[in-house]
């Protein structure tokens, strides 16, 4: 008399079987396509662009020469235009994470305004581009510049900061405040000694992730009328100035097939810039994270 | 602890230094740029012009003020694209000190700008052809009249055949594909070809030149329009189509024999900007060599008396 009957079980163990490995192939065909996707990507960048990659590609102006062609006032353009966005969207950002999650009630009001930042996150980027237009750009007569530029992307990214940062606020262990209250500091000497230390690793992983995207980002800078033919670097915040996008944008728009090549070495000069500030992120990610 | 109290340290004090040098930036080439005016006076100006406008112009634009910076690096002269209407609109707000443009101003922008109190001058900088091309492999069309093209592109609310404009084409529907309505030169084709008529609404439009060249070339019963720049560029890949006998080419363009395709482009200028130094003398560098620079770029230069009467117009603001 046998408890188990084999014959049944091989049988269901098989069907089994056979079903994990058809959902493990579904899944490993998923991770190839994208990966495929970006191999090709990158081959074409690659073998289009690198020709192009020089010392004098990073210092020259635009030209309408295409082996004359340059990024320099693109590549200073955007970083200064990052110099702009990085402390105005962390400042607002994290002063925004730690009054939701810190300071203020669970209420209707905050519920609704939690429900607007995650909505905001969603909105196409040229329509924050007609905001910075119309704002920035006309109402408060701040011109084509660095300053608009940079004020328009804060607010693009300014949502996934605060929710990053908000996300990051929370992990933090209620032990660990209740533990600051019970020494009888107060709620400011907590976030500022406890909470926000333990909660910056996510803080920045979040921000530098939504730089990077700032960085990126065309649709604004097509809207607000950033100029593409510059030959000057910019001078201050208020000055004009071009940016990365904008010049490969320009570019693969000209007729000129060697123009196409000189586009995609610029895409290029902007994915290292892009892969540089990934990495720090995961630097600091792996460096600081589990402590608690 | 200590940890990110450095990192936040560090983080702090390089955005610290990042916008300082941004500040100290502009003190130094202020600083610099007094001295070497003091010291090179003649000639050396400094100021700021800006200007937008038509995709079609920005090669010949990029051409002048690539070579006008090396003469003046002191005046920084900034150029968008956003085609002829949006760089009108940024021109209409005051934004703009010229706006470049591949039709003439349109009535109701001219209407716009004197509400505003805009006084402009038009200059004539060069010539275009608007192109009208075809795949390689289409046989049947060699030569159009104008009549034909107006019929193969107006829209008469029913899709297309190549036979419905002449029974010896073949029985196969035509795709078109046009620059996008923000462009000069789709108001330039509506107008003087289509006379304000619709254009065929199943038209693939693209501010993009490069996806009509696409386009067209990946589809035997396609036909395209676009400035005589992207079909120079794309010779060998498109066939391009006579009208009225006359194909457009640089000589046919300049001579006007290309009709009634071909065009002048234009800058505006604000009137109360070319008072300024600076601008007054972009805009004379700009007129001197608009012709040089047209033609190395591709497109075509007026015909010498144009030029000569734009620096006419110039003139009347020197100061």
């Amino acid at each position: 008399m046998a408890y188990i009957n084999h014959e049944v079980v091989e049988r269901q163990m098989t069907k089994r079987r056979v079903k994990n490995t058809v959902f493990k192939n579904i899944f490993l065909g998923a991770t190839l396509l994208a990966l495929l996707a970006l191999v090709i990507l990158l081959y074409r960048m690659i073998t289009q662009g690198a020709g192009y990659v020089s010392f004098d590609f990073l210092q020259n102006f635009s030209s309408r020469f295409p082996e004359k062609a340059g990024v320099f006032a693109g590549l200073v353009g955007s970083l200064a235009m990052l110099a702009v966005v990085a402390p105005v969207s962390l400042l607002l950002g994290v002063g925004a994470a730690i009054y939701l999650e810190e300071y203020a009630k669970k209420s209707k009001l905050t519920t609704f305004i939690q429900m607007n930042i995650s909505n905001l996150a969603g909105v196409p980027s040229i329509v924050f581009g007609l905001l910075g237009l119309t704002i920035f750009v006309r109402m408060l007569g701040m011109g084509k510049s660095i300053l608009a530029a940079g004020l328009t992307m804060s607010l693009l990214i300014l949502p996934v900061i605060i929710v990053a940062a908000q996300e990051a606020i929370r992990s933090v262990p209620g032990s660990l405040r209740e533990a600051s209250y019970g020494m009888g500091a107060t709620k400011w000497q907590t976030i500022r000694k406890v909470v926000l230390p333990a909660a910056i690793p996510g803080v920045l992983t979040g921000s530098i992730l939504a730089l990077s995207r700032a960085i990126g980002e065309t649709a604004p800078l097509v809207v607000i009328g950033i100029p593409v033919i510059v030959q000057f670097l910019p001078a201050g915040v208020l000055s004009e100035f071009t940016a990365l996008p904008m010049l490969i944008f320009d570019w693969a728009k000209r007729p000129q097939e060697e123009f196409q090549y000189v586009a995609a070495a610029g895409i290029l000069v902007l994915m290292v810039l892009l892969i540089f500030m990934n990495s720090i992120a995961v630097f600091i990610r792996n460096k600081f994270q589990n402590r608690y | 602890m200590k940890k990110w109290k450095y990192l936040m340290v560090t983080s702090m004090a390089t955005s610290a230094l990042l916008l300082g040098a941004c500040g100290a930036d502009q003190k130094a080439s202020n600083s610099s740029s007094e001295t070497s005016t003091s010291a090179q006076s003649e000639e050396q100006l400094q100021g700021k012009v800006a200007g937008d406008g038509s995709s079609t112009v920005s090669p010949i634009m990029e051409a002048i003020v690539e070579e006008y910076a090396a003469t003046q690096p002191k005046v920084q002269v900034s150029v968008g694209v956003s085609g002829t209407g949006g760089g009108f609109e940024k021109f209409i707000n005051g934004e703009t000190d010229f706006s470049n443009a591949s039709r003439p101003v349109k009535e109701e922008e001219a209407a716009k700008l004197k509400e505003k109190g805009i006084d402009y001058t038009e200059f004539e900088i060069a010539y275009d052809g608007i192109s009208i091309v075809v795949n390689k492999d289409n046989n049947w069309i060699e030569d159009v009249t104008v009549k034909e093209l107006e019929e193969i592109w107006v829209d008469n609310g029913k899709k297309k055949k190549w036979s419905d404009i002449n029974k010896d084409w073949p029985d196969e529907e035509i795709k078109f594909y046009s620059p996008g309505t923000d462009s000069g030169t789709y108001d330039y084709f509506v107008n003087d070809v289509l006379e304000e008529q619709q254009l065929d609404k199943s038209a693939t439009l693209s501010e993009d030149d490069n996806v009509l060249v696409t386009g067209v070339e990946s589809d035997k019963n396609a036909i395209g329009y676009f400035g005589f720049a992207y079909y120079e560029a794309n010779k060998d890949k498109l066939k391009v189509v006579k009208i009225d006998g006359v194909e457009p080419t640089h000589d046919t363009i300049q001579s006007g024999d290309y009709t009634p395709l071909s065009r002048p482009l234009f800058v505006y200028a604000n009137n109360k900007a070319l008072e300024e130094p600076a601008m007054y003398n972009f805009m004379e560098y700009a007129l001197e060599n608009a012709g040089a620079m047209a033609e190395s770029v591709g497109y075509v230069k007026s015909p010498d008396n144009v030029y000569e009467e734009d620096k006419k117009k110039l003139e009347e603001f020197k100061k």
